[in-house]
């Protein structure tokens, strides 16, 4: 962009800010379908402050939309569209925030520009660049706070599905429901071997009854997990191993070298004993 | 040099660990824990890890030689109190300490110690003072 055509789009948003406003705003309610999802004061606060900083980027000079002189308009579009990402609104709607100011613009250069279509043809290439800039600076704000929320939903979930309970004094349970790989053994592990500081627990019954297929890999996960538990001076009883994957993990080769039982119940039953304790059946009521 | 103490229980011996390990010091640990096993007759030793913060492979191995010398001089080694995080790190470093026994805490570990001391006393009349 030249140092005219900066002068002129600066000059033009000066002289015409009310007007271009207005339109502008008038295009945001039509195009985005807004109705109940955005307040018209928030859309009204959100495109002065918008405007405010693009004049500040004009008259400090800049003509890069990713200089730092429209640092402050980058603010203001990242907080517009990751508030929007926030809000459930499209990709489409998001960037017509910033598309919509185009034809305001386009209009008021038209104006200006009179029968010299050199010069309006010269201004809207430089404007066009400007904002498509702006637009796709937008969209990637956007995608990066969608990409936020699935990171942390894929923390929530990890964190979810590694539920540690508590089944007696000083016995816990941990039904594993999933495949483990490295990254949830390793929450895994976290979560259990702080609920054993916590309960103070003897014994830990590791359940996998929901876990797919235990190869190689997933084996060497649950004995680290074991010896950590061990180590924290908790013993640990692996249960639920499904009859096709005991078949699997011994034609693999696979050997887990813990205490397993085959249900939850069984492996209950043996903490409780080893605990010392007795489930007897009351006598029956006549 | 620093030295870390170690406390006299019957025939127990109780070893705090409240400083950060570093190697010379984990090496003085073993000699003196070694000399002391022999001159109080130890049965058991108890070495409380709960202040330790950070661990490596060395002290990790220290560990265990600690507990394969006690072995064969006859006394067993519990270790209580290891954080989440050091187990973690243990066992990534792929020291399992399979020859020491574990406890949750002081108070556990004493009462490990404590079924050994009895079962030593039945068989070959160690006597309680």
């Amino acid at each position: 962009m030249n140092d005219v055509n900066l002068l002129t789009l600066r000059t033009l948003l000066d002289a015409r800010e009310a007007s271009i406003l207005a339109a502008w705003l008038q295009n945001l309610n039509q195009v985005e379908s807004m109705a109940g999802r955005i307040s018209a004061a928030d859309l009204d606060d959100q495109a002065r402050q918008f405007i405010t900083s693009l004049k500040r980027g004009f008259t400090s000079g800049g003509t890069d939309p990713r200089g730092p002189e429209f640092a402050g308009l980058r603010d203001v579009l990242t907080e517009v569209s990751s508030s929007r990402a926030l809000h459930g609104f499209s990709p489409g709607e998001t960037a017509s925030f910033v598309f919509s100011f185009k034809q305001p613009m386009i209009e008021a250069v038209r104006a200006a520009a009179g029968a010299d279509i050199e010069k309006f043809l010269d201004i809207s290439w430089d404007l066009n660049q400007l904002i498509d800039q702006l637009c796709i600076f937008t969209f990637e704000m956007f995608q990066k706070t969608r990409e936020e929320v699935i990171l942390r939903q894929q923390r929530e979930i990890a964190e979810l599905s590694t539920p540690v309970v508590k089944l007696w004094d000083r016995v816990l349970a941990l039904p594993l429901i999933g495949t483990l790989d490295s990254e949830r053994t390793q929450v895994v592990m976290e979560n259990l071997l702080q609920s054993i500081v916590d309960e103070e627990a003897d014994i830990a019954i590791i359940d996998i009854t929901g876990v797919p297929t235990v190869d190689t890999l997933v084996a060497q996960h649950l004995l680290k997990t074991v010896a950590a538990a061990r180590l924290m001076g908790a013993d640990c009883i692996v249960s639920g191993i499904r009859p096709q994957i005991a078949q699997t993990m011994v034609h693999l080769g696979v050997e887990l070298n813990v205490v397993s039982k085959a249900s939850l119940a069984d492996a209950f039953a043996l903490a409780l004993a080893r605990t010392g304790k007795v489930v007897v059946t009351q006598k029956a009521k006549v | 040099m620093d030295r870390i103490p170690i406390l006299k229980l019957g025939h127990a011996l109780l070893v705090t660990i409240q400083v950060d390990m570093h190697d010379r010091l984990a090496l003085a640990l073993e000699e003196d824990l070694t000399a002391k096993i022999v001159s109080a007759k130890a049965r058991g030793v108890l070495i409380d890890i709960s202040g330790l913060e950070i661990v490596d492979s060395f002290i990790g191995r220290m560990l265990d030689n600690i507990a394969a010398v006690s072995r064969m001089l006859d006394a067993d080694t519990v270790v209580v109190g290891m954080r989440p995080a050091v187990a973690i790190t243990l066992v990534e470093l792929g020291l399992s300490l399979t020859g020491v026994k574990t406890a949750l805490n002081v108070e556990r570990g004493m009462t490990l110690i404590h079924e050994r001391l009895v079962e030593a006393e039945a068989t070959d009349g160690v006597d309680d003072d």
